[in-house]
């Protein structure tokens, strides 16, 4: 039941890089999640407001939005847990050019994906039998602490190492590239050691741990990182990069 | 433009506050060096050109800066100590106690130092 003497302050960043917040009254009701919030204002006050969502239950990872200075995926964060005096504030994503109102060009954040060699290069084909692979093994442990990522952006947008040097391939493109380090059937691992090994890849990352702490899926880039950081020293210390 | 925020916005956790505290005794550090260096050089100068220097050392303010001194030193060792770990070592959830283990022997460290000049 909605109780409507009960009323959210949200304000909503409306415009691209330049831009302004915009305050709309919206009915705070149990069990709603920011993006319920978003909904309502493009539904019911304002049609013309941009916005990302698809699956609103946490697997697709495309309506992550920063909520009150911290980015969060909207489908999943509760208005209860963010808004304890009534207020949102939301803006788009940080470190991604801004397209309108809270939509943020995702494509440089992808790109870096395949910079960071984030695709599988197989090392048998479709002939071959299945690799067998322990599953207690310690590299295929490594890869499952890391292996649950959705993309949606969030340790991207909070990190100030993007923020600082924009070509920093970032903590989901290094996570990316460290579960397939230790993927024992990829063929791979010198391209890719040798493409995060840059100016701009992992050895860049000052473990400031915002994207550790900010994931939504508890997900550890720092360590993946701190792996890469390990793995490249001891490939070049090996002549192998 | 949207604000630079510390408080309260993504930067607002222990690790962040950690790394902060460590770039910003590290620059300290380094804006002490000279005048470190400088101390050093009167000895070239003669006994007494470095006594005098030292003798100014003993003075009240100086003392009291040198323990600020000591904690930055202690800062910025215990926080590289602490990222060593947390780079080098696999990770374990008490890696984020460290952080507090970082802060308190560098306060403990401080004020010992200050309970030996008092």
């Amino acid at each position: 039941m909605a109780d409507m003497a009960s009323m959210l302050d949200v304000s909503v960043w409306r415009g691209a890089g330049e831009g302004r917040f915009v305050s709309y009254p919206v009915p705070r009701r149990e069990n709603q999640t920011v993006l319920d919030v978003v909904t309502y204002v493009q539904r019911r006050l304002d049609a013309t407001l941009a916005y990302r969502f698809s699956c609103r239950v946490g697997m697709c990872g495309s309506c992550a939005m920063t909520v009150n200075g911290v980015a969060r995926w909207t489908c999943r964060t509760h208005v209860g847990r963010v808004a304890k005096d009534g207020r949102l504030r939301i803006a788009p994503l940080r470190n991604m050019p801004v397209i309108k109102d809270l939509s943020v060009d995702m494509a440089g954040f992808f790109a870096k994906a395949a910079r960071a060699k984030g695709a599988f290069r197989p090392t048998a084909d479709r002939a071959a039998d299945f690799a067998v692979i322990a599953p207690d093994s310690p590299r295929r442990r490594r890869a499952d602490t890391a292996i649950e990522c959705i993309g949606c952006g969030v340790c991207y947008a909070s990190c100030d190492v993007v923020t600082w040097n924009p070509d920093y391939l970032g903590p989901a493109a290094l996570n990316r590239a460290w579960t397939l380090v230790n993927d024992e059937r990829d063929g791979g691992n010198r391209e890719r050691l040798a493409a995060v090994a840059g100016d701009a890849g992992c050895h860049a990352c000052h473990s400031h741990q915002s994207c550790m702490e900010r994931c939504p899926k508890h997900l550890n880039p720092t360590e993946s990182i701190a792996g890469l950081k390990r793995a490249t020293g001891l490939a070049a210390l090996a002549g192998k990069l | 433009m949207r604000p630079f925020r510390l408080a309260g916005g993504s930067r607002d956790h222990p690790a962040y506050w950690a790394f902060a505290v460590h770039r910003l005794s590290g620059l300290l550090l380094a804006l002490f060096l000279p005048a470190h260096f400088y101390v050093l050089s009167r000895a070239i100068q003669g006994a007494a050109a470095l006594d005098a220097v030292l003798a100014w050392t003993e003075g009240p303010l100086v003392k009291a800066a040198e323990v600020g001194l000591i904690i930055l030193l202690a800062a910025h060792l215990t926080g590289g100590l602490r990222l060593l770990a947390v780079e080098f070592l696999p990770w374990r959830d008490w890696q984020k106690t460290l952080i507090a283990v970082t802060a308190g022997a560098s306060l403990l460290i401080g004020l010992g130092f200050l309970i030996n000049v008092a």
